[in-house]
């Protein structure tokens, strides 16, 4: 990710701006350096749109089937319907509509968040409880589920970077401040 | 109190003449208030029970809580919540006085429940981008420079744009509360490890059951952002993420990180779960707004609103709160005849930039069916809108951001109701 040779026009700047300057050169000698083992076992982020630091290891949906039905179908139904979890499944070409359902198929943009929220969150009751094998079949399983793996497929990080989700262009920056009234105080 | 709920339509004509009646109900009657209301041998002439024998000693409450007259102003947890692991209590505004929301008042809004962390125990690491990557205790980051400021936080989804809408403020928008903060910088901490050039973003993730991760832009890291330890003066309560959270004051709740353990300083967002499946806005054409970080100037009117009862006309104080995440509040106007005309309130001081700040409207009330409602406006002269004009750009599906004007309505026997219910 770095790029060394960017550095010295960084550099250049930062010695412009003498305040930055300043700042940066003021350190206090708190904390310890961090080992590149504390920082690998805690670093479990997955980038969402690049599927980044996503692990080794694989699952298949067929795997995922049996892990789904023991650790998530009690909340989220046994195909992704819903319960008292959110559910995971359909909802395809409803964004638009007056009732948007809202589901992994149907909304997420990114298919490398799937692994990362099940591997730090899920299931509710008992978190990084996962194996990565699992999380990659169960995460294989729920997009089965909505169309978007076939049912002989194999997930692993490579596959799972690749899988373009429906909704991805759906998502603009902000606009706002898009409601602008002036401020009447008579005859309203 | 005795005097504040000594007000009921029966002993008006009494209270005017003079003679305070003892009859309780209240001019302004919250089911707080109209619960604690009991007989009549402690008012004048008697002398009350309490001056004949002395109280309880001091130190008989170590940590002192509340009188048991005051019971009943507790968060208000809604009831059909799928489940309560991931879930929210809220504030009872409409009871609270003042800009700061007492700690165990604070709303409380979790995604894996409310973890129990010895402090000992706990660590932040910091690395990604950065020169040094750390590690830091909670001693450690007490060490560092502090500072204390005073600052609203709310969530993301305070309301919805959906029916059926909240009967009182508490349900309304009772997602946000304010408290003054004390932690360090977090500008400092990140200068510490040494950023790099390619520094974009700042991934936090909390020590909770969900992990909960969001990405914060790095202008906000070096602005205004801090990591917080404490709340109103003593230790984080578990529910806002003791022992350490990150505070990003006017942003939404979400990004404010509980129980903080780890910053990770990235060229790009991360994506993850909260910043696109959750907290983003979807509009009517189905298109959906990521990264919607600033929560909008808004107001309300807390005192009468909705579940209280006016006991009587005449004379009311038309008091509320008002907050922008874009910085201070400059005015506020109140409405008392359904929107037609609008007149300046009084802000109380201090006026703080991204705080609560309260709003006070004289009023006379005639006895007749009215509606009142307030608009904020904040230093960038972004005025709050109607729910109607919210729903007309965005339409009813977008959840989060609703900063609508919310009106009340007086029906001709005091009771007050929500006007847009």
């Amino acid at each position: 990710m770095r790029k060394p040779d960017l550095r010295p026009a960084a550099l250049a700047l930062l010695v412009a701006a003498c305040t930055l300057q300043a700042q940066a050169q003021e350190r206090y000698g708190i904390g310890r350096a961090a080992t590149p083992a504390e920082i690998a076992a805690w670093n479990i982020d997955v980038g969402g749109n690049d599927g980044a630091n996503l692990p080794p290891g694989s699952g298949t949906v067929e795997h995922g089937k049996t892990v789904f039905a023991e650790q998530c179908a009690s909340c989220h139904g046994d195909k992704g319907q819903g319960g008292t979890g959110d559910r995971l499944v359909g909802g395809q070409g409803t964004l638009a509509s007056p009732k948007p359902v809202k589901t992994v198929g149907s909304y997420w943009p990114y298919a490398p968040t799937l692994f990362d929220y099940i591997r730090r969150a899920m299931p509710m009751n008992a978190p990084q409880s996962l194996s990565d094998a699992d999380v990659y079949a169960v995460s294989a399983y729920v997009l089965h589920l909505n169309g978007l793996l076939p049912a002989d497929a194999t997930l692993d990080a490579k596959s799972l970077s690749a899988i373009k989700m429906p909704n991805r262009e759906m998502f603009v920056g902000d606009p706002r401040p898009d409601v602008k009234m002036p401020a009447c105080t008579k005859d309203c | 109190m005795t005097e504040a709920v000594d007000r009921s339509s029966k002993s008006r004509r009494r209270f005017l003449q003079g003679v305070v009646g003892g009859v309780a109900a209240g001019a302004l009657a919250g089911d707080a208030i109209a619960q604690t209301s009991k007989g009549t041998e402690n008012v004048p002439p008697n002398i009350p029970e309490w001056m004949k024998t002395p109280g309880d000693p001091a130190g008989s409450q170590p940590y002192g809580t509340p009188s048991e007259y005051e019971k009943n102003v507790v968060r208000h947890l809604p009831q059909n919540a799928p489940q309560y692991i991931s879930a929210a209590s809220r504030t009872p505004l409409q009871d609270l006085d003042g800009i700061i929301t007492p700690n165990g008042l604070f709303y409380e809004r979790h995604h894996g429940g409310i973890p129990n962390i010895d402090p000992a125990q706990h660590r932040l690491v910091l690395h990604g981008l950065v020169d040094t990557p750390l590690i830091f205790t909670m001693e450690d980051i007490r060490r560092f420079p502090s500072q204390s400021r005073i600052h609203f936080i709310e969530c993301s989804g305070n309301p919805v744009y959906t029916k059926p809408y909240g009967k009182t403020a508490s349900d309304l928008v009772g997602l946000v509360s304010c408290a003054e903060w004390t932690g360090v910088s977090l500008k400092l901490v990140l200068q510490e490890a040494g950023l790099q050039p390619e520094a974009k973003w700042v991934v936090a993730e909390g020590a909770d059951a969900a992990a909960m991760t969001r990405s914060i832009p790095i202008e906000k890291c070096l602005d205004d952002a801090m990591l917080v330890y404490s709340q109103n003066g003593e230790r984080l309560r578990p529910q806002q993420g003791y022992p350490l959270r990150i505070l990003l004051p006017g942003f939404e709740g979400n990004m404010n990180v509980k129980w903080l353990r780890r910053l990770k300083v990235t060229a790009e967002p991360v994506y993850s779960r909260e910043e696109t499946s959750k907290y983003t806005d979807l509009m009517t054409d189905g298109v959906a707004r990521e990264f919607t970080f600033y929560m909008e100037a808004k107001s309300i009117i807390t005192r009468p609103s909705g579940g209280q009862r006016l006991g009587a006309p005449g004379f009311h104080e038309i008091t509320g709160i008002a907050w922008s995440g874009h910085g201070k509040i400059k005015r506020v106007d109140v409405s008392v005849d359904g929107g037609k005309s609008w007149q300046e309130a009084q802000l109380q001081e201090p006026i703080l930039t991204r705080a609560l700040t309260r709003f006070r409207f004289p009023w006379h009330w005639d006895g007749k069916p009215v509606v009142i409602q307030s608009r904020a406006t904040d230093e960038t002269d972004y005025v709050q809108p109607t729910l109607a004009e919210l729903i007309s750009v965005r339409g009813e599906n977008s959840f989060y951001h609703n900063n609508a004007i919310w009106p009340w309505r007086i029906a001709s026997n005091g009771e007050i109701t929500n006007a847009q219910a």
